[in-house]
């Protein structure tokens, strides 16, 4: 019998009303999704779902038969947020994704899952956090399929491999937070603006290019990463688990298409043609094929 | 507190050890370390004489070996943790797990101290670096506000190293990739950001552009002087606006809050700049020898010299300073 990799629904990286959220994550029961993470990542004063709501909603979802992940903070600064790190890590129920390392270490000795905020970019790191309890990775946005390669096919045979092949890429976190000053506003006096902001503040050079997008401290692509195009490499491959991360728009036909086109690749060239009409700032792949990442190269 | 000061070559090394450094850091020349810039750091030979000088004079020496090795390139991390080893440097700065799983597993009792590329910016992960590896210091990303540095050092099993003066990284350390994105190459993966071969002037109708991997960063008028476009200090637009959307052409500057670090029990402050000339690092030492020496004598009384703010603002990007995230307004 064939196994397909799993498709993964990753955490939402905006901020989104508690009634836009439940909605999502109604629709996403509904998906060919077969894991979900859910929780905050990027920043502690978002807090119109808390721990303990996110805590129910991760039951309620299991019980649609989704394997649930609870996603943790990756820049973590003031105690509080680890006072809630330590309320996820000792949830007793769900897996964790840590995203910062000071969640690895709270989750040592105890089965875990490093997110994109880990970097594991080794086979000494791989195998070092696989010792403690580590049971699926995900591949750093800027490496390439060759170290992807390298590191899978010689991973601890307990560890999952995981992929981003989908959505915004994270590139970097703040100290600031670049949606606030684009208000001429302090952090600590944000007023909320990401909720303005769904699918973040979209960055442009001088000229007009698109170039980032503003989501409060973190700064990501204003390309999608798509990787669809390479699905046929990443079945060759074996890889466990990819990765769609969500935007407010068009996250289950993203994961109906590439469910689809893993199940029939002859139909791959068409929906990448669908997928771009879905990101019309534009795509980008080329940090999986060891160039820039903002490029976007025909495999 | 300890006065830790760049050396990109071994002129640098002597201006930091002639003009009063404590320690200096250093890399080889690759991509081992994150100033892995054309024509820069040590070989073999200059480093043996570099730590012999340093050395000779009480200096200590500390070698960055704090890129993230991928699979292909690992022989390259472990021949210069090999090397290192037998140099009689003091300690290592090391960000990658890996690197240092393999540090402390074949020379435990080679120091080792958690490089700001290892992005730990509270004290559990900072206890998983001591738990595991035996780290004795760690260099704090610049992310924390003062208040939040205090807090971090009540609880933190290790000695704290905060940066001091130079080059201000607005993003958390070691967690960055915007410059892999638009040029391919990042700190992480190559030890260099922004890296001199991507960068474009244009002299254009519009003004003069300076590009980064075919990204416009800026565009100067007349008037205006073009610094160098490090990528999350262009002026980009966002809505309607045109403007400094991440930072300013700014350096990190925390000589007027030194009382405090030091009340706060910082055991050492980091000056940035391992590409500048020998003589930056000769200025800034010495202007900060001269801060460290005063605070000393009369700790109550310390106010930075209005000649040392002057001189270290006209070497300054864009010839201004910030206190950057200790200063809870700028975030």
């Amino acid at each position: 019998m064939h196994t397909y990799p799993k498709l993964a629904v990753g955490p939402v990286l905006y901020y989104w009303s508690r009634e836009t959220l439940l909605a999502f994550y109604e629709e996403m029961a509904d998906s060919p999704a077969d894991i979900i993470y859910l929780g905050e990542t990027v920043c502690a004063k978002r807090k119109l779902l808390r721990t303990a709501d996110w805590l129910v909603l991760a039951k309620e979802l299991a019980s649609t038969g989704k394997e649930i992940v609870l996603s943790s903070l990756a820049l973590l600064e003031a105690d509080s947020e680890l006072q809630t790190l330590r309320r996820l890590c000792e949830n007793g129920d769900f897996l964790v994704e840590a995203n910062d390392m000071a969640a690895v270490d709270l989750l040592s000795g105890q089965p875990f899952i490093a997110g994109l905020g880990i970097n594991i970019y080794n086979h000494r790191t791989l195998n070092y956090l696989a010792k403690l309890g580590l049971r699926r990775w995900i591949l750093p946005v800027e490496l390439s399929r060759e170290t992807l390669a390298s590191l899978h096919t010689q991973r601890p045979t307990e560890v999952e491999t995981e992929v981003l092949v989908y959505g915004r890429l994270p590139l970097a976190y703040s100290a600031r937070c670049f949606t606030a000053r684009a208000h001429n506003l302090p952090k600590d006096d944000c007023q909320y603006r990401c909720l303005d902001y769904p699918d973040g503040l979209t960055l442009f050079s001088q000229d007009q290019q698109p170039f980032l997008t503003l989501n409060g401290i973190q700064t990501q692509s204003a390309y999608y990463y798509n990787l669809l195009s390479v699905i046929p490499e990443l079945t060759r491959l074996s890889i466990d688990v990819l990765r769609i991360s969500p935007d407010s728009r068009h996250t289950k036909l993203v994961i109906e298409t590439f469910y689809q086109s893993l199940r029939n690749h002859t139909k791959i060239e068409v929906e990448i043609k669908n997928l771009q009409r879905l990101s019309p700032l534009g795509s980008c792949n080329g940090y999986w094929f060891g160039q820039t990442g903002m490029t976007f190269l025909k495999s | 507190m300890e006065l830790v000061c760049p050396a990109g070559n071994l002129p640098s090394l002597k201006a930091a050890v002639d003009n009063g450094a404590n320690a200096v850091y250093l890399g080889f020349r690759d991509d081992t370390n994150a100033r892995h810039f054309a024509g820069l750091n040590f070989d073999l030979a200059k480093m043996q004489q570099g730590i012999r000088y340093a050395h000779e004079h009480q200096v200590k020496v500390f070698l960055a070996i704090n890129t993230y090795p991928q699979p292909q390139g690992w022989p390259r991390w472990q021949a210069a943790v090999d090397q290192a080893a037998n140099l009689e440097v003091d300690a290592l700065i090391i960000a990658d797990v890996g690197v240092l799983d393999y540090a402390t597993e074949h020379y435990p009792d080679l120091p080792r101290h958690l490089s700001v590329q290892g992005s730990a910016t509270n004290y559990q992960a900072i206890h998983f670096y001591y738990q595991h590896f035996g780290i004795r210091r760690v260099v704090l990303p610049r992310v924390l506000s003062l208040s939040q540095v205090k807090h971090l050092i009540l609880h933190s099993p290790v000695a704290i190293e905060v940066f001091g003066f130079g080059s201000l990284c607005v993003m958390v350390e070691g967690r960055c990739l915007l410059s892999s994105y638009v040029t391919g190459d990042s700190p992480n993966t190559f030890g260099a950001c922004s890296p001199a071969k991507a960068v474009e002037w244009r002299e254009t109708p519009h003004g003069l552009e300076t590009r980064l991997g075919g990204v416009l960063i800026d565009r100067r008028g007349a008037g205006e002087t073009a610094g160098y476009p490090t990528l999350c200090k262009g002026r980009f637009q966002v809505g309607s606006h045109t403007y400094y959307a991440m930072e300013e052409p700014t350096s990190l500057n925390t000589l007027e809050i030194l009382p405090q670090l030091q009340a706060a029990g910082i055991t050492a402050i980091k000056i940035e700049g391992r590409q500048r000339s020998p003589a930056y690092v000769a200025q800034v030492t010495r202007i900060w020898r001269a801060a460290l020496d005063a605070l000393q004598t009369n700790p109550t009384a310390f106010r930075p010299a209005a000649a040392w703010l002057a001189e270290l603002e006209q070497i300054s990007e864009g010839t201004q300073t910030t206190l950057g995230a200790y200063h809870r307004p700028w975030q």
